[in-house]
């Protein structure tokens, strides 16, 4: 079966049936699987410790790792929105523009309600209202993503590059451009603590561990898996794809809605071009987490392991480099390298491996 | 005849002309010279990167790096002319921004043809390597003046005209780099083998693979050859704006994409003709420029252009979508 060599074709069927063999040699799997999170694992702890050594006085600190809990929140929330949809072989690029937007109508939704001189219970019940109707503009957002790919069935970059000009333009008409400010009883959200933890933490927490109990033990996560290696498999096994693909970009929206209502908490402004290079950001994140970009394959656990391996390294480095001007940009460089060092090492050892089983003989 | 009327270019060229027909009888400004040559001007370095962008979406690949390359070669030119006090032609800053661009394209060539990295993840990665290296190792100063030479590009006129008002306004020259490009593109796509593989690679790789092309040559071509199209494009920029700002273009990627999906290339490979994609530049830029003049508020213009990608992918995939559903229901009959 020459099927097996084209393993990174796209349009190559051969690809989803490889991989769905693998997916029931299930101790092979798991092994694999193991043993990029042990990779991933070691590099986490190993920058952990350089940038330890090289500044034991700041690095290692309580306050630092308040910090960066509070940094590394927002993006590892989009980081998982992203890695649901290219688990479905999909990719989202208008997550960024939905938090934008989530934010920008929240901040509205709590200025009017919960002015200067309004009761508590008031303000209260306008940051409930505007969490609701938040999380509902990014369902809403993720549906019309869903429904452009599945029932319309243009290509999921381009449906999401569509919807997320879309998206920005809302967020301008709204806006007119400038930026709004939210309240501060929103702030605590994005920069308050529980027994010392950032709460942005806790959402994320939160939203791994559900994450990662809905991919491994619900139907929902094994018909995302099988979806995405193998579509034509998993309609032949009775899978109504078009609804999971609806509804893993409208989970997908709600998340990156989500991490718009942390953002308007922690910074407490929201404006239709804040932080473009968000997607690209979640994209470095699920890639370095194991999300197969061709889909099926990649787990939650990874990508929150990837997550704090960046966010030791940036912090590490904006740590370093304080003195010379540009940290910002040497980050931006930096990531550029490690997405691209990152995937070239996937791409030899998956070859390595390749190269192994055929030497292998077959059992007669 | 008839099969004209069903291509993309057809449906593109009459949402075009009623666009513009439309403009004209609200504003009669539009049909002015003075904006005609407005309208063309701003599309020559779009036009420019759209050819790019046209070669690589038909080999079945995606570019979102080469507005960092345009603005690394064009950032780094301007630095090398200053630091040698050059004041010649525009023709040696073209040539030394090509040159910057080819060398990038074929980074981007490298990770992509030998280790097989999906070409979106690989130019995203790209585009943060290149512009982070602007940036933090060669400059992150704003320029605001440029060279003589491309100065004096800059004002060149291929043809000038004195409006009823009295100011002067003319062709600007570059309009003839866009030309020659377009041309080469055109011939290089439709005549030569190197497009012919192109096209194949796109259809199927693995097809093309068997019908014994060189898959990881003709993609050294495309990435270098679209690297080369940006520092041209990127340098063309500069000297229109007559500035260095090591900030711009990176972030316009996708409109350029957008033109060139709107102009019915086919996002999976194999499908695109120059014809369409003019057609679709002519459509983003009329629409970028020209909305303010029918009364559409700017802030409404990115909803307006969202909307327009969002029929404009649509209507073909589900065309796509149907047809295959025919497909397999005759197979089953």
């Amino acid at each position: 079966m020459s099927d097996n060599n084209n393993h990174f074709d796209k349009n190559d069927n051969g690809n989803g049936k490889n991989s769905f063999q693998e997916r029931f040699n299930a101790t092979r799997f798991l092994k694999i699987q193991d043993w990029n999170l042990m990779r991933l694992f070691l590099i986490t702890v190993g920058i952990f410790i350089v940038m330890s050594l090289l500044m034991p006085t700041k690095f290692p600190r309580v306050l630092n790792f308040q910090s960066m809990g509070f940094q590394m929140s927002e993006i590892g929330i989009l980081g998982i929105a992203m890695a649901l949809a290219m688990i479905t072989g999909g990719i989202d690029l208008s997550l960024n523009s939905v938090a934008n937007l989530t934010g920008i109508l929240c901040s509205v939704i709590l200025t009017r309600l919960a002015g200067p001189n309004v009761a508590e219970p008031q303000v209260g019940l306008a940051v409930f209202l505007a969490i609701v109707i938040g999380l509902a503009v990014g369902i809403v957002c993720g549906l019309l993503n869903g429904f452009l790919i599945a029932y319309v069935g243009i290509p999921a970059m381009l449906a999401t590059l569509g919807s997320m000009t879309l998206f920005t333009g809302f967020a301008f008409v709204i806006t007119k451009g400038t930026g709004f400010f939210g309240i501060e009883a929103f702030q605590k959200i994005g920069n308050g603590y529980v027994a010392g933890i950032p709460i942005p933490l806790i959402i994320f927490a939160a939203v791994a561990v559900i994450m990662i109990v809905v991919m491994n033990n619900s139907s929902f996560g094994l018909k995302l898996y099988l979806l995405g290696s193998n579509p034509k498999a998993s309609i032949f096994s009775g899978i109504d794809n078009k609804k999971v693909l609806l509804r893993t970009y409208a989970l997908s929206g709600m998340l990156a809605a989500l991490a718009g209502i942390v953002i308007l908490g922690r910074t407490n402004s929201a404006n239709p071009d804040y932080g473009a290079s968000y997607v690209l950001q979640a994209l470095l994140i699920a890639v370095l987490g194991g999300v197969n970009v061709n889909g099926g394959f990649g787990k939650i656990l990874g990508l929150v392991l990837a997550v704090f391996s960046l966010q030791f390294l940036s912090t590490g480095l904006n740590m370093l480099l304080f003195r010379s001007p540009g940290a910002n940009f040497f980050k931006m460089f930096s990531w550029g390298a490690l997405i691209i060092l990152f995937m070239i090492i996937n791409v030899v050892s998956e070859r390595r491996k390749q190269r192994a089983s055929i030497k292998k003989p077959k059992p007669a | 005849m008839k099969k004209f009327l069903r291509t993309n270019e057809f449906y593109v060229a009459i949402i075009l002309i009623l666009l513009c027909v439309f403009i004209g009888i609200k504003s009669p400004i539009f049909f002015s010279l003075q904006n005609v040559f407005d309208l063309l001007r701003s599309s020559i370095t779009m036009g420019i990167f759209a050819m790019g962008t046209l070669i690589v979406i038909v080999s079945g690949g995606f570019d979102v790096s080469f507005t960092a390359i345009a603005i690394s070669s064009m950032y780094i030119t301007i630095k090398i002319l200053f630091a040698i006090n050059y004041e010649g032609s525009f023709l040696v800053a073209m040539i030394i921004s090509a040159v910057i661009g080819l060398l990038m394209g074929l980074i981007n060539a490298s990770i992509i043809g030998f280790f097989r990295i999906p070409t979106l993840i690989a130019t995203l990665g790209t585009q943060s390597l290149f512009h982070g290296f602007l940036l933090f190792f060669i400059g992150s100063k704003y320029i605001n003046n440029v060279p003589d030479g491309m100065l004096r590009f800059s004002r060149s006129n291929l043809i000038t005209t004195v409006t009823p008002s009295g100011a002067i306004t003319g062709l600007q020259s570059g309009i003839l780099i866009l030309v020659a490009i377009v041309v080469i593109v055109y011939l290089l796509l439709k005549y030569t083998m190197i497009g012919r593989n192109i096209y194949a690679l796109g259809g199927s790789r693995e097809a093309a693979e068997r019908a014994g092309i060189n898959v990881i040559r003709t993609q050294f071509f495309i990435y270098g050859f679209v690297g080369m199209l940006a520092g041209i494009g990127g340098i063309i920029h500069g000297a229109h704006y007559k500035q260095g700002n090591p900030f711009d273009l990176v972030g316009t990627e996708l409109n350029t994409i957008a033109a060139v999906v709107l102009g019915g290339a086919l996002v999976t490979g194999g499908r695109g003709t120059v014809l369409g994609t003019l057609l679709g530049v002519a459509l983003v830029v009329v629409m970028n420029n020209s909305l303010i003049l029918i009364g559409v508020p700017s802030e409404w213009q990115k909803v307006v252009l969202g909307i327009i990608l969002i029929i404009g992918t649509g209507i073909p995939a589900y065309q796509n979508m149907q047809a295959a559903r025919r497909v397999k229901a005759n197979l089953a009959e």
